[in-house]
């Protein structure tokens, strides 16, 4: 009767996780008080602007800023002379490390410049209007030089070199010649010759993506102030303040102690925003004039120096058995990195044959600096554009064998005990349940009528769990504070109260969380991974059940009994022992209104590096509808199924899979980098740059399959990645049964699809 | 390049301001008014963040001057509650978990306000062709879809048994 109460005792009887309360920002944000990056007012404050490249690749000879420092109401202009040239030293930031010497010739450039719009110069003046003449009065010289933004031209030997000390890593030898491709990554088991040898049927095929962006709704925006005894604040809209302060310490070689972030709400980041761009301009501009400084990208920056994605080139061959069974897959990934090196290659060649237990394989990655922004982490970096062509390759093979193509997946799916082809054995993984969500599904039943066609594909992200600090402290009238270090991305101030109150035995609305800056908590990574409601869930958890032990501890020397005697229900202590208790029982409230009595204040700090995240998996089925003659791809039905583990919120859990695939689809038709002759990205803009809008897309059904993850106090696994990346292959594949054309170059815009039309036609 | 006068109704209450001829209502609104809840994600008119609602029409505040709202009534996300009580699309928006990061939010419900203004029974088409100015990147739409079709619905009721 006595034993504790431990989530998992009444993992039947939960009261709040897997509810859908109102969300505790909520009221904030629909009533437009929530404050973003770009929101603050310092008195005092100037506005910092960023003069950038109008060159794709060029050395600079010269900058002159004295006319622009001599316009009245310019307080400061600043250069990459005003920040340290550092050694190349990397940095773990969360999901990424980040190679501080590229990093600070990022946010601003040193020597060239490597892209068109990379940052040169900056200015802080007391107007908008003047920051901009400033910036025209800057004088820059430059040398242009030859570029390359294509992945495969850039792997050219004759291409324009990038970087001059740049040599290929991972061939096994140091190359002679310096040249674009940073890195050669490679996975492989068994023995591919005998596997193809063993093979009935052999497909060859090759699929490339454009770059695209994030593209989060709120630019990059920022506050720093620096003060004369250099203690420094900075308001940023970010996935991980403690990540910012880390970087800009680092670029700026200032004591993490005397840097204070301050986690302003994000308007959106998918990956973008784990890194810097505008802080450490902000905080030098700062320092040169001695006052507060605001920077606020336009969309037009956002475009031409942030995230994106790599475009890539996949080419997969892959056998089979007349069974369907594979024996053998070769996989071959190409990814641009943009200016720097770091593209998510790794991530994709280590997730390409996730889904597929194969005795042969062998993947190869190519990381290859290119004339375009450096790229950023965007919702599970590097998947997508795997999964584009392992899907399809797959699909193309269950054509050729005349198998459905559920049965192909069914018959190779990875199942618990399984060895992950990056090397983990899988346990506690969901994908049958996931396959068999989709097979049972009423939309697979829905007959397709003419230029119709159903694509299905799969998808899988690893998840992560990281460091994470959480605070729990309990108030006088029994309600309670959650403290995270975790940016609020899509909701999961929600999840981490709904955990709290479900330990603590209170309803949710007494609990209010809140995302505190980073010198009132301690270290917490970025909200990336899909690590939030895991990691930082599990922290507050501990932390509650903490708290827990406390005030039984409190109740049982209330009553003078042994700890035992007392055990957590509904938001109070009872006591087992007859007669001890005058009322039975002691509340929350009670508690914590005598706790000067019971050993002071009740509140609790929990500190971890969460292990266990668990993988996840999606299968993805969408119906699309082409318009023969105009070559426009309508979606009209997409039904998405994902092992979440446990759904703290559901409500919210389905948001991020319906986000992530509104994002897939707009990948897949109509989103890309496009660029001119000279380097230049042609469509800087939302107009020209199309995400998909309201009528665009139809309601996206999101299946919820919950196979708990025992490393977690309620099942949780990470939600937030995996659904982005089945829509890049399962439209092109649904396109394909619509069309009876192989559409092999994403995006699948209606010229395209109509010029392919045409093609097979004649 | 002096600067100009203006005066109008911001959410019911007067205001006056001074403008250079290059500032838009969004600024304005933004930054000499401080009412932020208007938000700027372009400024070209492509995503609707800056939505507010002008003499009863839709507009993106980026692509209004602010000397055009000389004498106009201005409707912001500010002025959306009425004290303390959401408005209905405000509660239903909470009720159905149709924001995430919330920053497309105050546009798209200003821009779901015109709507049901201008057509109280929208068909989901119509609602997404209507909101098809406003975009979000976190949600897919299937949520805010529903919140204002049934915030719709719920008027139609109200009105019905008033």
């Amino acid at each position: 009767m006595n034993k504790p109460v431990k989530p998992e005792d009444t993992g039947a009887i939960l009261k709040v996780v897997g509810t859908r309360p109102i969300r505790p920002d909520g009221v904030e944000k629909v009533t437009g008080r929530a404050a973003y990056g770009a929101d603050l007012h310092l008195p005092g404050m100037l506005i910092g602007k960023v003069k950038r490249s109008p060159h794709a690749h060029a050395r600079i000879i010269s900058i002159d800023t004295r006319k622009a420092l001599a316009l009245p109401g310019v307080k400061a202009v600043m250069t990459s002379a005003d920040m340290p040239d550092l050694a190349a030293e990397h940095y773990e930031a969360g999901e990424s490390a980040s190679n501080l010497k590229d990093l600070s010739a990022n946010v601003m450039a040193r020597g060239k410049v490597l892209y068109h719009g990379h940052a040169v110069a900056a200015v802080a003046a007391t107007s908008n209007a003047i920051a901009d003449q400033a910036l025209d009065l800057i004088d820059i010289v430059y040398e242009t030089l030859p570029h390359v933004i294509d992945v495969e031209e850039a792997m050219a030997p004759d291409a324009p070199i990038l970087h001059d000390h740049m040599f290929t890593a991972g061939l096994g030898e140091t190359p002679t010649n310096a040249s674009n491709i940073a890195t050669k990554h490679r996975l492989d088991r068994g023995d591919l010759a005998a596997g193809f040898a063993s093979a009935d049927v052999i497909v060859e095929t090759r699929y490339s993506s454009a770059a695209v962006h994030q593209g989060y709704i709120e630019p990059h925006a920022c506050v720093a102030s620096y003060a004369a005894d250099g203690q420094t604040q900075v308001w940023s809209s970010s996935q991980g303040h403690f990540v910012i302060r880390g970087l800009c310490a680092k670029l700026l070689k200032l004591r993490f102690s005397d840097v204070r972030v301050i986690p302003a709400e994000i308007g959106g980041g998918f990956g973008g925003k784990t890194t810097v761009y505008l802080e450490p301009l902000a905080l030098v501009l700062s320092q040169k004039s001695g006052h507060p400084v605001k920077m606020v990208m336009t969309r037009e920056e956002v475009f031409r120096a942030t995230g994106p994605t790599s475009a890539s080139v996949v080419t997969v061959k892959m056998g089979a058995k007349t069974d369907g069974t594979i024996t053998a897959a070769q996989v071959d990934l190409k990814f641009q990195a943009g200016a720097f090196a770091g593209s998510p290659v790794g991530a994709a060649v280590m997730t390409s044959l996730a889904c597929y237990d194969v005795a042969n394989f062998e993947v190869t990655g190519w990381d290859v600096v290119t004339n375009s922004p450096k790229v950023a982490a965007y919702r599970a970096p590097g998947a997508p554009n795997a999964a584009l062509g392992v899907e399809c390759a797959v699909d193309e093979l269950a054509e050729k064998l005349g198998m459905d193509p559920m049965a192909i997946r069914e018959k190779n799916a990875v199942r618990d005990g399984v060895r992950a082809p990056y090397g983990p054995v899988y346990k506690n993984i969901g994908y049958v349940e996931t396959l068999e969500a989709i097979k049972s599904h009423p939309h697979m039943a829905i007959p397709l009528g003419p230029n119709q066609g159903r694509g299905i594909a799969a998808g899988f992200w690893f998840n992560i769990g990281g460091e994470s600090t959480v605070n729990v402290s309990i108030n006088e009238d029994g309600t309670a504070i959650v403290s995270t270090g975790s940016p609020d991305i899509g909701g999961s101030r929600a999840s981490m109260a709904m955990m709290a109150a479900e330990v603590l035995g209170i309803g949710v609305e007494q609990v209010r969380p809140i995302v505190a800056d980073t010198a009132s908590i301690g270290f917490s990574t970025v909200t990336g991974g899909s690590r939030t409601t895991f990691a930082t869930g599990m922290a507050v958890v501990q932390a509650a059940e903490k708290l827990v032990i406390d005030l039984k501890r409190r109740a049982a020397e209330t009553w003078g009994v042994e700890i035992d005697q007392v055990v957590w229900q509904e938001g109070a202590a009872h006591c087992l022992q007859a007669g001890k208790a005058p009322k039975g029982s002691l509340t929350l409230a009670a508690l914590a209104g005598s706790a000067g009595k019971t050993g002071g204040p009740i509140a609790t700090v929990v500190a971890l590096n969460a292990q266990g995240a668990g993988p996840g998996f999606g299968v993805h089925v969408c119906d699309v509808e082409v318009d023969p003659e105009t070559g426009q791809v309508t979606v009209l039905r997409y039904t998405a199924a994902q092992d979440v583990g446990k759904a703290i919120h559901p409500a919210y859990v389905e948001g991020q899979i319906q986000g992530g695939v509104a994002q897939g689809i707009g990948w897949a038709l109509n989103e890309e980098y496009v660029f001119s002759t000279g380097g230049i990205m042609e469509n800087a803009g939302f107009l020209d740059y199309r995400v998909p809008v309201a009528s665009d897309l139809p309601m996206i059904d999101a299946i919820m399959v919950e196979v708990p993850n025992p490393a977690h106090p309620y099942g949780a696994k990470g939600v937030g990645e995996v659904p982005i990346v089945p829509p890049l292959a399962a439209l092109a594949i649904a396109v394909r049964h619509a069309t009876g054309v192989r559409m092999h170059d994403l995006p699948l815009s209606p010229s395209k699809i109509r010029a392919a039309i045409d093609a097979n036609a004649r | 390049m002096s600067k100009q006068r203006t005066a109008a109704t911001v959410n019911g209450d007067p205001v006056e301001f001074l403008s250079d001829p290059g500032q838009t209502l969004l600024d304005v609104l933004r930054d000499e008014l401080h009412l932020t809840g208007s938000k700027e994600g372009c400024g070209s008119g492509d995503c609707g963040a800056c939505s507010v609602i002008m003499d009863g029409r839709l507009v993106c505040s980026c692509l209004v001057l602010a000397a055009e709202v000389e004498g106009c009534r201005v409707e912001t996300i500010e002025g959306l509650s009425t004290g303390s009580t959401l408005h209905p699309l405000q509660q239903k928006f909470l009720d159905h978990a149709a924001l995430q990061c919330g920053f497309c939010t105050p546009g798209i419900l200003m821009a779901s306000k015109a709507l049901l203004d201008a057509n109280p029974d929208p068909t989901e088409s119509e609602a997404r062709y209507w909101l098809a100015g406003n975009l979000c990147r976190c949600t897919g739409y299937d949520k805010i879809i529903k919140a204002v079709l049934d915030t719709a619905a719920e008027l139609r009721q109200d009105r019905k048994s008033a």
